[in-house]
């Protein structure tokens, strides 16, 4: 076991770990501000990238796919914010959880109808094509450095839009007592409107940013979903520093654990069933760090107190 | 009045009649994915099936055609109403072999007649065949054990394998491992699904390996190969075919240019069957074939040529007919093994570009005349 090899995925669990969090911002905002919960989070991932992959594929440009993914992603989620959730922000969570549930088939088949069930085709640009040499002779590939350096951009982007601005100061008063804010002159729906399109928004470049590395195909959205929803048990719902804390160690528990734990395990079993539990088990690694985690702190990390 | 009703009766007797002689019309109940991922498999299967029965100008094969979604629950609701109200003759189509343990045991002992266009779990090869089970494609450790003997003869000596940890993955690498004999460098069974594979490939890079083999079906695949490219880990790849096929080369691009994949089927497979074949697909679809659409002309063309010699009703011509697989394959020769399963050669493919189009050329046979290894584990 190099030391290399440990940097390396190290690297690749923080790298896992900024992409889950762009989905899992989204998510807890929608979540903490509007009490929703949104299945289809999953499809508007599979809309940017979607939108990213016939962009590129039209015009060639992967700056151009990242504006289409976070502006399709964004109108899709406005478009069903307006037209559907809308109705469904007093009834019960079972409701929102069908609703959005069928929000899913229909992005799904829809998405089937109008780019045909096989997958496309994104790619990434070239200048970000290939591996860098790190210090300490680590080779790693330029695309993930890039994912990670983004993704803590987009963090702290959210943090001060969250913490500093006027918007943020309305977003933090909805998710601590809707009816106050309404009663003081905020417009609570266009205020929705907005969180739901920024948290699509993105979901929809999370998207755009993974579907380069790995395959744009229909039903993409749904794996990350439970991660995304995880991450935001973990983090405690609505906080945005829980998500990139949670994101964080879903990461690197996910990564470490699938390659460690056999590992480890081989020092006490045969090498065949050690590769077959060490990897039953690794899968199973985020679950029982969200089991531990709720039975540490019921509401989460940095969720409020009950 | 009386008369005219004589007259009436005696007209819708002799409809029944017509009806009742025309009883050698077979049906065929289709249950194949169609929707969610991997239904572009699905898709090829039955647009191949289809254009075969189109082809045979037949109009007494009825074919039914359902959606299974991937979920082993449905596609066993759906083989129950084909059977039970659509009283179907045959059944085919089911894509994964996790849905064919689920219902091709049941329809066979039901004496229903069973061509699988693909999945070929070694149970149903094996203590689990079936005098009615007839498997068109494959045994799944065939393109694997194809892909070990390739490995072999091309000279590596120490392999990395990896596959996803459910029942066709672990016969993947069991099947690769059968025929190569240098050195195991790694094994990783990786979640199923899994689409980030940055932590398998430095394990790769760190394992001192001359060569990669690995079997990720669909989207698992292009994730796998696209990061590959990137991480600069330059090892040979071998696969089999499902990574390389027509419907995901696109969508790979050219993370996948060069890489040797074994298949029972290809393209460019020099017979008069294959080039109809090819070409009526193409223009009949406008897409290239893949070799799922293969099997699923071949699959269309044993049912027909068994439709031609014997009545479904007679169970055991029937089945003698099917097993005399007296067909025109895409694949050249072709005929069953005692297990039911085929005895075909599997050769060797470059994926390369032609035009815009990335493709595969056959380069060389790996295996001949090829049967599977679990003949002797059944006992019909």
């Amino acid at each position: 076991m190099s030391f290399v090899l440990i940097v390396e995925q190290i690297l690749n669990g923080l790298q896992l770990g900024v992409t889950l969090f762009l989905m899992s911002a989204g998510l807890t905002l929608i979540f903490g501000v509007m009490g929703l919960i949104n299945l289809a989070h999953g499809s508007l991932y599979m809309v940017g990238a979607f939108a990213a992959a016939a962009v590129a594929g039209a015009f060639g440009s992967f700056i151009l796919a990242l504006i289409a993914a976070l502006a399709a992603a964004a109108i899709a989620g406005a478009i069903v914010e307006i037209s559907i959730l809308r109705r469904l922000y007093r009834r019960d969570h079972l409701d929102q959880v069908l609703a959005t549930f069928a929000l899913i088939l229909i992005f799904s088949e829809g998405t089937r109808w109008v780019f045909g069930s096989f997958p496309l085709y994104l790619d990434i640009p070239n200048y970000l094509q290939g591996p860098v040499m790190l210090p300490g002779g680590i080779q790693y590939p330029l695309y993930r450095i890039t994912l990670i350096i983004l993704g803590v951009l987009v963090a702290i982007f959210l943090g001060l839009l969250i913490s500093k601005t006027r918007i943020g100061i309305k977003i933090r008063a909805g998710e601590n007592d809707r009816e106050m804010i309404a009663a003081l002159g905020v417009d609570i729906s266009k205020l929705y409107t907005m969180v739901f399109a920024l948290g699509a928004a993105l979901a929809g470049l999370a998207g755009a940013l993974v579907g380069a590395i790995q395959s744009v195909e229909v039903g993409m959205g749904e794996p990350v979903l439970i991660l995304a929803f995880v991450v935001i048990v973990i983090g405690g719902i609505g906080s945005i520093k829980g998500a990139m804390v949670g994101s964080i160690l879903v990461g690197l528990t996910d990564t470490l654990g699938g390659v460690f734990l056999p590992k480890i395990l081989q020092l006490f079993i045969d090498i065949s069933t050690a590769t077959n539990v060490g990897s039953s088990i690794a899968s199973m690694a985020i679950y029982i760090l969200m089991g531990a985690i709720l039975i540490w702190r019921p509401t989460g990390l940095y969720g409020s107190r009950l | 009045m009386k008369s005219l009703l004589n007259v009436s009766v005696g007209i819708i007797t002799a409809a029944f009649l017509t009806m009742g002689s025309a009883s050698a019309d077979i049906k065929v109940g289709m249950i194949t994915t169609l929707s969610g991922g991997g239904a572009g498999l699905g898709i090829d299967v039955r647009d191949g099936f289809m254009l075969a029965i189109k082809q045979s100008g037949r109009s007494d094969i009825n074919v039914v055609i359902e959606d299974d979604q991937r979920k082993p629950d449905v596609a066993v609701k759906l083989a129950d109403k084909m059977i039970q109200s659509e009283k179907v003759d045959v059944l085919t189509g089911i894509i994964w072999s996790n849905l064919a343990m689920a219902v091709v045991p049941s329809a066979t002992a039901q004496g229903k007649f069973y061509l699988s266009p693909n999945a070929g779990p070694s149970v149903l090869a094996g203590k689990g065949c079936h005098e009615n089970y007839f498997n068109v494609a494959w045994q799944n450790d065939n393109i694997h054990e194809a892909a070990g003997a390739y490995a072999d003869g091309a000279g590596y000596k120490k392999t990395f394998i990896l596959a996803p940890n459910y029942p066709a993955g672990k016969d993947a690498l069991v099947g690769f491992k059968r025929y190569f004999k240098g050195q195991i460098a790694g094994e990783i069974y990786t979640k199923l699904g899994q689409t980030d594979y940055a932590a398998e490939i430095a394990q790769i890079r760190a394992a001192g390996a001359d060569s990669v083999f690995f079997f990720l079906p669909g989207g698992m695949g292009i994730a796998f190969l696209k990061q590959y490219s990137g991480s600069g880990v330059d090892l040979p790849i071998v696969g089999p075919a499902f990574s390389f096929d027509q419907g995901i080369l696109q969508a790979v691009g050219e993370a996948a240019l060069g890489v040797v994949n074994t298949s029972q089927w290809n393209k460019d497979l020099d017979n008069p069957t294959n080039a109809a074949f090819v070409k009526s697909f193409k223009a009949e679809y406008g897409r290239l074939p893949s070799l799922y659409a293969s099997q699923g002309f071949d699959t269309a063309n044993l049912l027909i040529s068994a439709v031609a010699k014997a009545d479904v009703n007679n169970t055991d011509a029937f089945r003698a007919a099917l097993k005399s697989a007296d067909f025109d394959s895409t694949r050249g020769d072709f005929s069953f093994s005692s297990n039911h399963h085929p005895i075909q050669s599997i050769y060797a493919r470059e994926v390369i570009k032609e035009g815009d189009i990335y493709t595969n050329k056959t380069i060389s046979v790996a295996l001949e005349n090829h049967s599977n290894f679990y003949t002797q584990d059944c006992k019909m």
